[in-house]
């Protein structure tokens, strides 16, 4: 068969909503982007453990300690689906990690901001997670099978973490003038960096139009990033809080709220790695991987021994 | 009779607490991902088993205590955690040998408190088990894995065994108040000293003594309150918004 035959069956699959599969042929570009994309999002999984895995060990009561590491331990079992969904595409777990470590990979670079207060793990679980829920939900519906298949789970829990974020927030927004003021400087911090998330405008998105035609996307950067700032503008007024935008406003003819610029630059130079914690961020990394590299070979190590040990008894 | 087994119960959840605080350390930081999710996993049972002694423990000192006031509150002399709870992570050998010893230990605890005569602790003892078999397990497969290695593997068993065998003895003193509102915990000494020993063989890691010639010097005090420099460092991290917001509800 032709490539071009090829190409027009994979097409029509996809227009007909029938998922691709590891095992059915797909062109090069769309295997490479979803590896891409998918690396790219268990990379976020597993750095996205720093920031909040950062007040752990400070969180201030026994039932917060146990909701962040319950929480912090989830995202860890993300980033194990979803490499398990790349390595479908025939990339291994160890390339993407090299690739994450090297600074080649890109993770979100939302997890480049420093988590200073206790109120940043309420604003990370209701902003940060809530704009991830949006951009995930639409993944739940993507046309590679397995990565959609991941989704589908991973869904279900951050949901509930985004929920867990918002529920701490408000406690503090009803406690003291101290807790307030807590809340309001995490929310002030994230806002921006949250609407980010969604990258770039659609008319300066390079992967955009070919992703949005394979349906491994299927809404676009400023639909998903009007979705979430209609969401939060409503939210926000349960907590009694303000969003650092002056030009955040209902629009009643559009049907949704206009909003302020994005600083782009700043969101240039994050990506760029000149985020406040860019550097951090991959050096605790590298450190985790390069110190556990004996644990990881005397592993190995031991179950060639075992293995050994057992064709000699049998 | 009361305040031995408030002692007693605050003693459960304080070395549950600190070795939970420490396990936690290693999330997002692990070797590799499963196994960075299994400590943060334990971690967070013990964490669990902690607020279950906590609760009991305000339930018997009424008042205002509440698990919070007691976890976030007390003071470095207020403490009964074990000796080896707090001792640090070091590397993921020192990590996986301290938690085999306090698991093989708690797994040994449990089994007796379960048919206790206390009803409360019988009761989360015995719900415990379960979690404490896996640590136990998990724990037993890595000291194994590591001490049959490789060379470098072996080594570090060595070392950290060197850093942690003498907070073992401890385990095994009963203070005044296990004796009066649990039981002799000299009795678990020997269990403990069988399931050592057999992981110890298959590790192929040397069996010391722990007691008559030859024996390293066991350190004792956690129970009663006088710990190593550690424990107020880690207080320090664990208490600090409670101590610096008083009175905020979180």
């Amino acid at each position: 068969m032709s490539i071009q035959d090829l190409e027009k069956i994979f097409q029509e699959k996809i227009d007909n909503e029938i998922k691709i599969e590891p095992k059915d042929w797909m062109p090069e570009a769309y295997r490479k982007t979803n590896i891409r994309q998918i690396s790219q999002h268990a990379h976020s999984e597993v750095v996205g453990m720093l920031p909040e895995g950062n007040w752990i060990s400070r969180a201030p009561s026994l039932k917060r300690k146990a909701i962040l590491i319950a929480k912090v331990q989830d995202e860890g079992g993300h980033g194990l689906y979803l490499y398990s969904a790349a390595e479908t595409l025939g990339s291994s777990r160890d390339e993407m990690i090299a690739d994450l470590h090297s600074g080649k990979a890109k993770y979100s670079s939302i997890f480049n901001y420093p988590s200073l207060t206790w109120a940043d793990m309420g604003a990370i679980g209701w902003l940060v997670d809530g704009a991830a829920i949006l951009n995930q939900v639409m993944l739940c519906r993507t046309s590679y099978g397995p990565y959609a298949r991941a989704m589908v789970r991973i869904c279900k829990e951050e949901s509930f973490h985004q929920r867990q974020g918002f529920e701490a927030l408000l406690v503090l927004s009803k406690g003291t003038d101290a807790q307030k003021a807590m809340c309001q400087d995490a929310i002030n911090r994230w806002w921006w960096p949250s609407l980010m998330m969604f990258g770039p405008k659609d008319s300066e998105s390079t992967n955009s139009d070919q992703s949005m035609k394979w349906k491994i996307k299927r809404k676009t950067n400023d639909e998903l990033r009007q979705q979430f700032v209609d969401m939060i503008a409503e939210q926000i007024k349960v907590l009694g809080m303000k969003l650092p935008d002056d030009k955040l406003q209902w629009n009643e003819e559009r049907k949704h709220y206009d909003f302020g610029e994005i600083n782009w630059d700043e969101f240039w130079n994050v990506v760029k790695g000149n985020g406040p914690c860019n550097k951090q961020r991959l050096a605790a990394r590298n450190k985790a991987h390069d110190e556990g590299a004996w644990v990881r070979e005397a592993a190995i190590a031991y179950a060639e021994k075992s293995k050994h040990k057992k064709q000699a008894a049998a | 009779m009361k305040s031995s087994l408030i002692d007693y119960t605050l003693h459960l959840a304080d070395s549950n607490l600190i070795l939970a605080q420490r396990n936690a350390e290693w999330c997002g930081h692990g070797p590799v991902l499963e196994q960075d999710i299994a400590i943060t996993n334990i971690s967070l049972d013990l964490l669990g088993q902690s607020r279950n002694f906590y609760q009991y423990a305000a339930t018997l000192i009424g008042h205002e205590a509440t698990e919070d006031s007691l976890a976030y509150l007390r003071t470095e002399r207020e403490f009964k955690n074990c000796l080896l709870a707090e001792q640090p992570n070091g590397d993921w050998a020192q990590t996986v040998l301290r938690q085999f010893f306090f698991s093989a230990y708690q797994s040994l605890l449990y089994e007796k408190l379960q048919t206790g005569n206390d009803e409360q602790i019988a009761a989360i003892a015995a719900k415990a088990l379960k979690e404490v078999a896996y640590h136990q397990r998990w724990s037993s497969e890595w000291v194994i894995r590591l001490g049959d290695g490789t060379e470098e593997s072996h080594d570090r068993m060595l070392k950290a065994m060197d850093e942690l065998w003498r907070y073992t003895g401890e385990l095994f003193i009963a203070a005044d108040f296990e004796l009066q509102a649990g039981f002799d915990v000299a009795l678990l000494k020997e269990g403990w000293m069988k399931k050592v020993t057999s992981v110890f063989e298959e590790a192929t890691l040397p069996i010391p003594p722990l007691g008559g010639g030859g024996a390293v010097f066991m350190q004792t005090g956690g129970k009663t309150g006088v710990h190593t420099e550690h424990l107020g460092y880690i207080l320090t991290e664990l208490q600090y918004l409670q101590r610096a917001y008083p009175n905020a509800q979180w």
